[in-house]
């Protein structure tokens, strides 16, 4: 049987945790997939308990001793994107948790957008996509420029983002689809020649990875489905 | 020499103070939340504060090699204007995050009954949260500010060794001292507590139980007060076991108690790695 990619996430993640953590990720997912979709107005009160679960996940998601040396921060993301998977928040959900989340949740809410069934609202998905875009944290950064971002983002915004990751040192090799969106784009690579002619000029290195992408804007533009 | 700083306010500070205290030895420290010099007129301008203190400046830590913790609260100077108590309604979902290591800067400022409600309230949210308290003692009018302090303090039932009593100096010490909370000294460049006085009271009191920050913010201060605090304790004939129990291990024993603390040194990232390399626009402070 095939996996689905979220199947593979989750089976990943749970090799990796200690079993406490283990544990603790089963009780918070079995209770977002009970949590209502739209919270009525009752559930304002307190905060749902899957969304305690999400907002405190770091510090319940503890390696398994002898696993690979295991980035904590990576699987806390993974845990809270299967939360919110299960979940399913709507668009407003969704909002409120991006607005009202640390960075370490922000990015997770990001991560998730292309996995949520049903997917969410675009234009609400795309407000976040654009606030991440906007901050200066690379992490944040690199986590909009997901496949959500490929699929959705237009094309001035998309191009922005690619020349926001070479001006804070994102690499590039983290923007998902990068061959396929940057092929034949004329306006990506004026935009991306004006910048490496703006560092010649100061006397500064071009970035590496600038005449990567330029070196693919070259190729023709196939039909994109 | 390696310094956690318990109590700094990096968001006043520059890179060039980040840069140097990682020199200097600092590889951790908590960023407690306070006033920032301006009033705020709307709990909206608390919750940036709030998220900045969640988010960005930890981002802006890990970028020179510290590891960034922070507690949360409305502080005592604000809970007078009505227009900023409505923070105290939101901050349950702050302080469910797992950066926030206490509740805190709590306590007295001019000893008004606005400021006895905000301080049971929160001292009530740190007893819910089962985090510890971070608490100043006021300025002005210190002693007896620090007698009523430790009256709300025995109502609240949060246990003493749960509480840092913060800015003590001479007046202050043996009253907190008998309380059983945690000491907190604030090393000030010509206010508060100076190094020689720090090591005076070192001598007296011991290396238990006690922190020491810079407190640095947007006033007079000096983020490497720390580190001038260990030096001047070598100096004066401590151990390096002596300065790493009180730069070091009091501050992780104190906020540990959350159970929410990391004060392992950030990896820096592939991003951050690039950044450095690049000489880019993190490290240059913007775009
Ligand atoms: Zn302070």
């Amino acid at each position: 049987m095939m996996l689905t990619p979220l199947a593979s996430l989750r089976t990943g993640l749970e090799v990796q945790l200690d079993a406490r953590s283990r544990d603790w990720l089963h009780r918070a997912l079995a209770e977002a997939a009970d949590a209502p979709r739209a919270p009525g107005p009752g559930a304002a009160a307190g905060l749902p308990p899957w969304e305690r679960h999400f907002a405190t996940a770091g510090r319940h998601c503890a390696p398994a001793p002898g696993a690979a040396p295991a980035d904590a921060a990576a699987l806390t993301d993974t845990a809270r994107v299967l939360l919110l998977h299960a979940a399913g928040p709507d668009a407003e959900a969704l909002t409120r948790l991006y607005g009202h989340g640390s960075a370490a949740e922000r990015r997770a809410v990001l991560l998730a957008l292309p996995h949520l069934d049903p997917p969410p609202e675009t234009s609400a998905a795309l407000a976040l996509v654009e606030d991440a875009l906007r901050s200066n944290d690379t992490e944040l950064i690199t986590a909009a420029l997901g496949s959500y971002a490929a699929a959705h983002l237009d094309a001035h915004q998309w191009r922005h983002g690619v020349l926001k990751c070479l001006f804070t040192g994102v690499p590039l090799s983290s923007v998902a689809e990068l061959e396929g969106r940057a092929r034949g784009d004329g306006e990506l690579a004026r935009m991306l020649s004006d910048y490496a002619r703006e560092r010649t000029a100061a006397g500064r290195e071009v970035p590496a990875d600038l005449h990567h992408a330029l070196k693919l804007t070259e190729d023709p533009r196939t039909e994109r489905p | 020499m390696r310094i956690f700083d318990p109590h700094i306010h990096m968001t006043s500070r520059t890179t060039d103070d980040y840069s140097a205290m990682y020199e200097a030895g600092v590889r951790a420290l908590v960023e407690p939340s306070f006033w920032l010099g301006q009033p705020r007129t709307s709990p909206a301008s608390f919750f940036d504060y709030f998220d900045s203190l969640l988010g960005w400046e930890p981002f802006r830590a890990a970028q020179h090699g510290i590891a960034h913790h922070c507690t949360l609260a409305l502080n005592p100077k604000e809970a007078n204007d009505p227009r900023c108590t409505p923070v105290l309604d939101a901050l349950p979902r702050y302080l469910l995050k797992d950066n926030v290591v206490a509740v805190g800067e709590v306590g007295y400022d001019s000893m008004t009954p606005a400021e006895d409600t905000a301080l049971a309230a929160q001292l009530q949210l740190a007893l819910d949260h089962d985090l510890p308290a971070l608490v100043h003692t006021p300025h002005r009018d210190k002693a007896a500010g620090l007698t009523r302090t430790l009256d709300v303090l025995r109502s609240s039932g949060l246990p003493p060794e749960r509480v840092v009593l913060d800015h003590l100096n001479e007046t202050t010490l043996g009253a907190a001292t008998d309380s059983g909370c945690w000491l907190g000294f604030s090393i000030y460049p010509d206010t508060k507590m100076d190094t020689d006085r720090m090591i005076r009271i070192l001598r007296v009191h011991g290396t238990e139980r006690v922190l020491v920050n810079s407190a640095a913010d947007w006033g007079r201060s000096d983020p490497l007060k720390t580190r001038h605090v260990g030096d001047a304790m070598l100096a004066a004939g401590f151990t390096d076991d002596d300065v790493d129990q009180v730069l070091w291990r009091n501050p992780v024993a104190f906020y540990g108690q959350s159970g929410r603390l990391r004060p392992g040194i950030p990896a820096p990232t592939a991003a951050d790695a690039a950044a450095t390399h690049e000489g880019n626009s993190i490290l240059r402070g913007g775009e």
